[in-house]
């Protein structure tokens, strides 16, 4: 089989949809490839994704700087995203923190160069940039993983835009339930999963690296396209 | 796109139907008037709208923001059948044949193994494969849901996946559901699974792909599970992940064909227990913790296996009515709801985790279609295709809604053979349910007069957390779809009623309607053969903890088992569920199981729910329990929730199979 000549291998399959995964990925946006025939022109997908769940709100570094959530930290990028506060005393953040700092080392140097964390803090007004950095100093945090605050308005709305509410509103309020998943996703690929922030850090390793480590984008399918 | 305030318009809308109220016009006045859609959205009229020219944001993906459609104008439509493929000479085949041992070597033309199976099928030496299939995944950017020209206006072409026919060629375009599969007890079978998905996915679905068949009795190589640790599922290369594949690779599918119990000393001779005998199956996409997407993206399809009882010939065996020559009288029903975005797009909310219900309605991937019938029987298979709504299915005459119409059921709700058909006036499916109903419609005509009779879903529910367990009234739920009764004269039926297959067993003196094929003994604490002896009783306990699905208060894990099962021995299991809020239909691989009770209430013979299953739906607060014989496969499966919302977040375990078991009572 290792004789097999490209062409025969690719004859196997539909060639065109192969090209069209690469293409996708290398693409700024991925409307109007695909000849769908809409009634009226449809919002590009990865522009809707944006609007509905990515907004590009301003928030303040733990080291004080300011950026935009989409242009700034999503945007082309793989991220790991989840919420806490620094005063989190049901578990669930210190548990989280911690299974994300082990997974960060598993990840070795990648963390910062090519996969971005983000922890965005519930609490905004306690949780100023220094409170942050602080934070991030005690759980060993390394670098490539940014903590997160800002005007609470921006907070909740980031919440609810990436899907981290509860439909109950009381069940909302409760804080101490806030909800303790940590999303994944490519932002030019527009795939977003979620893990458990409580799982076993070797579990999350695993689903961030079936995510992040396709080999679409490697040596397997590597025809460059402009 | 004029962009209003949401709130205020549905204000204006709610007034506008209270209006409509006050004037005494019914729901189902207003349904004829069509001033009102099947999903209870007013249609687009001046000031009348919910949705109206900017209800909902542009883009916006959320119940009531679908376009109006106009139910009952397209005809159903039945997937083709997957035709069987020589191996010899076949190209899907001919560049690497089908062995057991997968083809791991590379392709050249992209770099990484032609074959995303990493174990050698079990069994296959025993029972060697006498027919081969072949699929391709791929999108088809061209879909429509329905063919009439004002829905065409609102909701246009898509982009969803589905399974072609195998061939190579672009023209054999990929269908959803995708093609039946209809095989036979005794001939085993190889499906040969090509992924050309694309990553051009308009904004959801994941194009690497695990193709479970659901039911069957698979080892971990053909069973298309999430994942599986001794498949590389710790490993950081992704060119050891065995369980789901990548675009340019193919995966071999093999089924035994043989019934559970094969590898037991009391079945070997008889390659399995008859009485195992699977009926109603399917297959779908289980690409971990992207399932609900992708499989609401298209990759869904129906699997019947045969055998010489249940014959799909009405001339022979149980004289069921035909399915062949396909289509007859033996027809899926896969029932899916789906949102749309207000300019018509196909729409899935990648961020939610509560779980998704649909606005619009679709039958065999048409938007509620009609379907001309005979007046005779014909039996469907009904499947909940998900991702999370739960039906309670009842057939309604829109003239007369007080008639109340029964049919037939079976099959237990998971499609395996009960031991005696059951007259009922609905069923409960919930998400992944499977059911067999027989409707005689010159029955039904000749008792009510109808030419239409209409499939109506009365379950209420209003989130994809559960349904509220209320049943509507009739004519005020969502009618899926319509049956016009053709004909002045009974057409031609060679099929036994229901009620004549019960009588004829009685004369002959049968242990059930459908023997040989009878709900097997269950397993108990005391059986001298050690796979009908109950090992070992687990108990489940589903919960949530900060928005996290847990089981025994512990999270998904694919880098491990959980617990090990003893292979070839019985298990009781007791599942909880401490929620009045959701419910899970809790789907377990590899074996079946018997329910024994249900909230202490015991299941006995006449229930739906007595015989053979595959989904335990959990209701509120419920507690069930279950006893399984795990039989003949080594290796590695799943158990889950099949809202498959909940399961993506990740409602699953891992459990295993080995020759020596565990006797940990709750993992």
């Amino acid at each position: 089989m290792s004789a097999m000549t490209r062409r025969a291998g690719l004859a196997a399959f539909g060639v065109a949809t192969i090209a069209a995964g690469v293409a996708a990925w290398t693409r700024k946006t991925s409307s109007h490839s695909n000849g769908v025939d809409a009634p009226r022109s449809r919002m590009d997908p990865r522009e809707r994704l944006q609007r509905y769940h990515l907004p590009n709100v301003e928030l303040v570094t733990h080291e004080g700087k300011k950026v935009r959530f989409y242009d700034d930290l999503v945007k082309d990028r793989k991220v790991v995203i989840n919420f806490m506060y620094t005063n989190c005393a049901d578990g669930t953040c210190p548990i989280t923190t911690a299974n994300l700092v082990q997974v960060q080392k598993l990840l070795g140097n990648r963390v910062g160069r090519d996969i971005f964390f983000y922890s965005i803090t519930l609490s905004p007004d306690q949780d100023t940039p220094a409170v942050l950095a602080r934070y991030a100093r005690a759980y060993d945090v390394g670098p490539g993983w940014t903590f997160l605050t800002g005007a609470p308005d921006h907070i909740e709305r980031l919440r609810k835009a990436l899907g981290f509410a509860y439909a109950d509103p009381v069940e909302d309020a409760n804080k101490t339930n806030h909800v303790g998943m940590v999303r994944y996703g490519t932002e030019p690929l527009m795939i977003w999963g979620a893990g458990q922030g409580m799982a076993n850090p070797r579990h999350l390793l695993t689903i961030f690296l079936w995510e992040f480590d396709r080999p679409l984008r490697g040596k397997g399918l590597r025809a460059p396209v402009a | 796109m004029p962009k209003f305030r949401p709130s205020r318009l549905s204000e204006i809308s709610r007034n506008n139907r209270q209006e409509i109220i006050k004037a005494r016009l019914s729901r189902r006045e207003l349904f004829r008037m069509g001033l009102i859609t099947s999903s209870g959205y007013l249609v687009h009229k001046s000031g009348l709208s919910a949705w109206a020219d900017g209800g909902c944001n542009p883009g916006e993906c959320r119940p009531g923001c679908s376009p109006p459609t106009i139910p009952f104008v397209d005809p159903i439509t039945f997937p083709p059948l997957l035709p069987e493929r020589n191996p010899a000479v076949d190209p899907a085949f001919t560049f690497s044949p089908p062995r057991a041992v997968p083809n791991r070597a590379t392709n050249p033309a992209t770099g990484i193994p032609f074959e995303g199976r990493t174990q050698v099928h079990q069994f296959r030496d025993r029972f060697p494969p006498q027919q081969f299939f072949a699929t391709r995944m791929r999108p088809n950017f061209n879909a429509t849901f329905s063919d009439d020209p004002r829905n065409l206006a609102r909701i246009g072409k898509n982009l969803i996946w589905g399974f072609n026919r195998g061939d190579a060629a672009a023209s054999d375009v990929a269908v959803s559901p995708g093609p039946l599969i209809a095989p036979r007890y005794g001939r085993p079978i190889v499906i040969r699974r090509f992924n050309e998905l694309s990553f051009d996915t308009r904004g959801f679905g994941v194009p690497e792909v695990s193709t479970h068949t659901h039911n069957f009795h698979s080892g971990p190589d053909s069973d298309g599970g999430p994942c599986d640790p001794t498949t590389g599922g710790e490993s950081t290369d992704p060119f050891k992940q065995g369980r789901f594949f990548f675009i340019g690779q193919f995966y071999d599918y093999f089924e035994t064909m043989a019934r559970a119990g094969f590898d037991t000393p009391q079945f070997t001779a008889t390659n399995g227990d008859i009485r195992e005998t699977l009926t109603t199956l399917w297959y779908h996409d289980h690409r971990v913790e992207h399932t609900a997407e992708n499989v609401y993206k298209g990759l869904v399809g129906n699997e019947f296996i045969f055998n010489d009882f249940d014959t799909g010939d009405e001339t022979t065996g149980f004289r069921l009515p035909s399915f062949f020559p396909y289509p007859a009288f033996d027809l899926p029903l896969v029932l899916t709801d789906k949102l749309f975005t207000p300019d018509g797009e196909l729409c899935f909310d990648t961020f939610g985790l509560d779980g998704l219900v649909g606005d619009k309605f679709l039958v065999n991937g048409k938007l509620q279609p009609f379907m001309e019938v005979k007046r005779r029987r014909y039996r469907f298979r009904v499947l909940d295709g998900g991702p999370s709504r739960f039906y309670e299915l009842f057939l309604t005459n829109p003239d007369n809604l007080n008639q109340r119409i029964p049919y037939t059921a079976i099959t237990t709700t998971d499609g395996n053979l009960l031991d005696d058909p059951i007259q009922v006036q609905s069923v409960r499916l919930a998400v992944a349910e499977r059911a067999d109903i027989i409707i005689d419609f010159d029955q039904i005509f000749r008792a009510t007069g109808a030419r239409t009779i209409r499939l109506e879903n009365r379950l209420e529910q209003v989130n994809g957390r559960a349904p509220t367990d209320k049943i509507l009234p009739a004519g005020d739920g969502d009618f899926l779809m319509e049956f016009r009764i053709a004909g002045n004269t009974p057409a031609p039926d060679a099929s036994l009623s229901p009620a004549q297959m019960i009588a004829n067993a009685r004369a002959a003196g049968k242990e059930c309607t459908f023997a040989p094929i009878c709900t097997p003994p269950r397993p108990t604490d005391n059986a001298a053969a050690k796979e009908d002896r109950i090992r070992v009783t687990r108990t489940f306990r589903f919960e949530r903890r900060n928005g996290q699905w847990a089981i025994n208060q512990q999270f998904a894990d694919c880098t491990r088992f959980r617990f090990t099962i003893e292979r070839n021995t019985a298990e009781r299991w007791i599942i909880q569920n401490n929620s009045g809020g959701w419910q899970h239909p809790i789907h377990i691989h590899l074996e079946e199981f018997q329910m024994v009770r249900r909230n202490n209430k015991l299941i006995r013979r006449g229930d739906i729910e007595f015989g053979r299953k595959d989904v335990a739906r959990l209701g509120f607060n419920e507690e069930i329990e279950l006893l399984f014989r795990f039989r003949d496969f080594r290796g590695g499966w799943p158990m889950h929730c099949h809202n498959t919302i909940h399961e993506d977040h990740a409602m699953l375990l891992l459990f295993q199979v080995a020759d020596e078991g565990d006797k940990n009572r709750t993992p």
